[in-house]
């Protein structure tokens, strides 16, 4: 036994490490991908990314070269630092924390030292270059933009950082890819595949040759260039209109849910997050936390819709016939929910759908609302009935278009209510507000121009979207192309945009006419509140407006949201009107009402909140 | 200043000398010569640099350790012209010496990376722990040997172990638990003199116990200990009459020992001893955050199985090693050397050294056993003690199999003293059994 101790311990050790070291290098033998081999030299052939253009074939983004020097640490020989600085136009000690940085991320692979030389700092560097070893231009394209409007739509570009490199193996570091709108929806598109060369290298880091005869090198694809539905002019004309002002203005073509303009604001300009410039400017826009005009509004903004929802309530107490053109219902200069009155502007008397929509009576629509849920015999299934007609016309759910965000809205449920008020315990007098577009419904402006579009094709909307043509060629997604159909009868339509054509002629817009152009619209008041020190306090009422021209074939339908820019025909209707007019004809000819909505700005208004003073609500200062 | 020694180790060589050759046992030496040509070939792959390739350079750490080489082959030579009985006789004050050396570091040693392990002689650095191997093997073997020693005496077993204690004690505030560790080897050269078993099943005991302890806790295994003893009992207690208090007594002493070395691992370690335990034993539960310590604090261990995985069957390659390139596994050249033979030469170059190592043990063990002499047999023992456990430590931890100890792998890690000493200490052995069959001692 003692005599064997030892040798069958050795033995055993032997036979442990050799089961081991099969373990590791027969079994779970992994060879070096190539990309993580450090004897193999990867170098990227970068195509250029694709041009954007308007539904007009006007150029958007284009691009720009730039130049990016680059460092590899470990081929970097003892250099006159100085020299290279102010050729680099560079300060020593950036120069020095640069050079550390990127030897710790990795010293055999290739860092940004100076990111989008300038062209000149290029020209000068470009023959000098060879001195310096370990160091290289990289040539990159940057997003050259020929418009100073659709920030928010376009969106831009960055470095990828940590997590997209983990989240997606394509990128490596350095690289840009599309972080908002477009060029984050349809980045593989935009950006077509970087080429591919391995070099194989020595032990002394020499080139000496191609890999595998470069049997895994791929070339280039290129980015594809592609068409948005949006109108050019149409959007910066919009753009210039929102100055001064917050909200969100979408115009939809109904015939093919195809968006003219998307217009948030405040915007800035896209040239501003591009180069070397970009991530300080992008700080300061982010960090604008009142005026946010990072946030797009069109898209993003929840808000209640106001009286342009009245048009959905009167479709379906149609549709379910609890009325019909002829019902009416007195107004008594309001209404009485309970035991208090609600007040209403109309001017009292009989109303029935087409005066209670053009005088956008409240009476009337609470009336009808109460007659929809006096239909069923609880409340509960009157609002499954209500929910599922309103959420037909995309409301209260992401709507789908190809953006990469987006609301919800809401259409209240039962469920929603149960929670709020206990299971139950709650009745149609609770919810009366949803009647005139308040309470808890919200929408954001592209779902309320989307339930334009559907009133203006009399029951079917196509989802809205950006896209209109890749390299040319229109896109076929059936997901755009196809009609959706709203759950109301295209006979039940006919009253109801009667009742929108008179709000033109002479009801609550009749003040923002077009010479020519036959609209059917619907104003809106929404009120709202904001919390100043903790207290609930309204503010100045929300200005809306939807509407659709021409009424017979409709070209455009279009949501203007004006925040606190009071009743619906005074901000909101007159720029909606602006829009209608410059993309029907091309051009305005009311240059009085022109001017002066591209003057006036509401910043009094938003400033209000924040003064720290009394302050009066809903002033008529023009 | 060597001339005149390696003039007159020839000249006794001349004298007895054409006899030790040819009687020197062959295949061991052939054995040492294969490991340590390619622990120079993987220290030369290392180490080499796009400026310098040439293979004589005496500046890059490759030409040294060639340097040494040569050092060790004069180093054999004179080894093997001394007097054989010149070992036995003066191992005592080897031992002595080695002593006053060791200690002699507190005051006078030199610091590199943190530990006061080596003399600065000008032209290299001697690491006195390797010296102290050498010298203790042959203290331990003279002892034991002696007529008067009788092993199963408590009293010599403690003077045999206090043998070894005393460098160890000497050697871990420099600090060195690495090189430490090693003393304990020579346990093995006692066991096999007669030291009863049970001590061996007693350390395997504690061995168990302090694991358990780290990976289970202490109330687990006292759980597991109670149900286990109780389980004994009831199918015991027909035939067997079990002595309660002494049995109840060492159950209570488990206990103590496992909240001791709860006490001693949070309180006594550092924070990265107890890092490599617990990435050892992989105390973290959670495989993300286990990924994350391996990466981190098991940085050295996960580029060595990363090299060796990638070097396959049959490798990459000599100079071919990309990893090794790059300068992926830290202090490859030196204790990770066993991860160049991975990734370049592949299975085949790692169960190649393994099998090197395993025959030379037992070849070793072979010879100790043949001797007549006891002094002879017991250093022999002492030697393959010693290089085993370097092997087992070394390659078990390049491999991941044991937790990060830094002690060199034999005859392969670049290293002057290390090189030197081990070649001494494998051939004073030579030596010995070269002259096993002479009565002349």
């Amino acid at each position: 036994m003692k005599r064997l101790l030892l040798s069958s311990l050795v033995i055993l050790i032997g036979i442990t490490f050799l089961g081991r070291l099969s373990y590791l290098q027969i079994f779970s033998f992994s060879p070096d991908q190539i990309a993580e081999d450090p004897a193999i030299k990867t170098i990227y052939d970068y195509p250029e990314r694709g041009y954007i253009y308007d539904r007009n074939g006007k150029l958007l983004v284009g691009n720009d070269p730039a130049y990016d020097v680059m460092v590899i640490p470990r081929e970097v020989k003892p250099l006159d630092t100085l020299e290279f600085c102010s050729l680099l136009n560079l300060e020593k000690e950036k120069f020095i924390k640069q050079l550390r940085k990127a030897r710790v991320y990795s010293p055999r692979l290739p860092s940004v030292l100076v990111h989008q030389l300038s062209k000149e700092d290029y020209g000068r560097l470009q023959e000098k270059m060879r001195k310096y070893k370990g160091f290289y231009i990289q040539k990159r394209s940057l997003r050259y933009y020929d418009t100073n409007s659709a920030a928010n739509v376009l969106g831009y570009i960055s470095e990828v950082n940590e997590r997209d490199l983990a989240k997606n193996k394509y990128y490596v570091q350095g690289e840009l890819t599309g972080r908002t709108g477009v060029e984050k929806q349809y980045e593989e598109i935009l950006r077509g595949r970087k080429g591919v060369q391995y070099i194989q290298k020595d032990r002394f880091n020499r080139d000496i040759g191609p890999y595998k005869s470069g049997s895994l090198d791929t070339i280039p694809e290129q980015g594809k260039q592609i068409s948005l539905t949006i109108d050019k002019v149409l959007q910066e004309y919009g753009e210039q209109l929102m100055v001064g002002k917050r909200g969100g203005i979408v115009a939809l073509e109904p015939s093919s849910g195809e968006i003219l303009s998307m217009i948030s604001g405040p915007t800035y300009d896209p040239s501003l997050l591009v180069g070397r410039k970009r991530s300080r400017n992008y700080t300061k826009l982010y960090n604008d936390t009142i005026a946010n005009p990072t946030w797009d509004r069109s898209i993003l903004a929840q808000q209640p819709p106001g009286s342009p929802f009245k048009t959905l309530n009167a479709l379906v107490a149609l549709q379910e016939g609890v009325i019909d053109e002829n019902t009416t219902i007195r107004c008594y200069n309001g209404f009485y929910v309970g035991r208090s009155k609600k007040g209403c502007h109309c001017g009292g008397g009989l109303r029935n759908v087409n005066s209670g929509i053009y005088k956008s009576c409240n009476a009337y629509f609470a009336g009808t609302f109460r007659k929809i849920y006096e239909k069923f015999e609880t409340t509960d299934e009157g609002m499954d009935v209500w929910e599922k007609h309103m959420k037909s016309f995309g409301l209260g759910n992401y709507l789908g278009y190809d953006l990469p965000y987006g609301q919800k809205g809401r259409i209240p449920s039962k469920e929603y209510y149960d929670k709020w008020y206990g299971d139950n315990r709650w009745s149609s007098s609770y919810i009366i507000s949803n009647s005139i577009g308040q309470g808890e419904v919200l929408a954001t402006p592209v779902q309320l121009a989307n339930m334009t579009a559907a009133i203006a094709n009399r029951g079917h909307y196509f989802t809205p979207h950006i896209l209109k043509k890749i390299e040319g060629e229109a896109i076929s997604n059936p997901k755009f192309t196809e009609p959706k159909h709203t759950t109301i009868d295209r006979k039940y339509f006919e009253p109801v945009v009667q009742g929108m054509a008179d709000v033109y002629r002479k009801g609550t817009a009749k003040w923002v006419q077009i010479p020519d152009i036959e609209i059917a619209g619907k104003t809106g008041t929404a009120e709202n509140f904001t919390k100043i020190d903790g207290v609930r306090t309204q503010l100045t009422d929300h200005s809306v407006f939807v509407a659709f021209a021409p009424v017979h074939k409709p070209k455009i339908a279009i949501a203007v949201y004006i925040e606190n820019g009071y009743y619906g025909s005074r901000y909101a209707g007159h720029i909606a009107s602006l829009m209608i007019e410059k993309y029907i004809k091309g051009d305005v000819t009311r240059k009085d009402l022109e001017k002066r909505m591209l003057e006036k700005t509401l910043e009094h208004e938003y400033a209000k909140p924040y003064s720290g003073e009394e302050f009066k609500i809903n002033e008529y200062v023009w | 200043m060597l001339n005149p020694i390696v003039a007159k180790s020839l000249r006794l060589m001349n004298m007895s000398g054409k006899s030790v050759l040819k009687r020197i046992d062959w295949l061991s030496v052939l054995f040492y010569l294969i490991l340590v040509f390619i622990g120079w070939l993987n220290i030369y792959s290392s180490t080499v640099t796009e400026a310098e390739p040439q293979i004589l350079n005496f500046k890059a750490l490759h030409g040294k350790q060639l340097f040494f080489a040569g050092v060790s082959i004069l180093a054999i030579l004179l080894v093997l012209a001394l007097e054989v009985n010149f070992y036995e006789r003066f191992s005592s004050l080897f031992y002595l010496i080695a002593m006053v050396i060791l200690l002699g570091l507190y005051p006078f040693g030199k610091t590199i990376a943190g530990a006061t392990s080596w003399y600065d002689l000008g032209f290299f650095n001697l690491q006195p722990s390797e010296l102290a191997k050498v010298a203790t093997a042959l203290a331990l073997a003279k002892y034991l040997s002696d007529i008067q020693t009788d092993i199963k005496r408590r009293k010599d077993q403690l003077y045999a172990i206090l043998i070894l204690l005393i460098p160890a004690i000497l050697i871990i505030p420099q600090p060195d638990p690495g090189s430490a560790l090693v003393f304990f080897a020579l346990l093995f050269v006692i066991f096999r003199e007669g030291l009863p078993l049970y001590y061996l099943g007693i350390l395997f005991l504690v061995i168990l116990i302090f694991v358990a302890t780290l990976k289970f806790g202490t109330l687990w295994l006292t759980i597991s200990l109670a149900l286990l003893t109780t389980i004994f009992f009831l199918i015991k207690r027909k035939t067997f009459k079990v002595p309660i208090i002494p049995f109840a007594s060492a159950l209570v002493a488990i206990v103590l020992f496992s909240l001791s070395v709860n006490f001693v691992f949070n309180h006594v370690f550092e924070q990265r001893h107890r890092d490599r335990f617990s990435l050892w034993l992989r105390l973290e539960k959670d495989p993300k955050k286990l990924e994350q310590i391996r990466k981190t604090i098991g940085y050295n261990t996960y580029q060595s199985e990363k090299a060796i995985e990638s070097g396959g069957l049959i490798g990459k390659g000599f100079l071919e090693g990309t990893r090794t390139k790059g300068d992926f596994v830290p202090e490859q050249h030196s204790d990770y050397i066993f991860s160049t033979i991975g990734e370049e030469w592949g299975f085949l170059g790692t169960s190649l050294v393994v099998l090197t190592f395993t025959f030379l043990f037992l070849r070793l063990i072979h010879l100790a056993e043949r001797q007549k002499n006891p002094f002879s047999r017991m250093y022999g023992y002492g030697v393959v003690s010693i290089l085993f456990i370097h092997f087992l430590i070394n390659v078990g931890m390049v491999i991941g199999i044991l937790p990060t100890i830094g002690i060199p792998l034999p005859f392969m890690s670049y290293g002057g003293s290390g090189l030197l000493f081990f070649t001494i200490l494998l051939f004073i052995f030579l030596r010995l059994d070269a002259n096993r069959l002479k009565e002349s001692f």
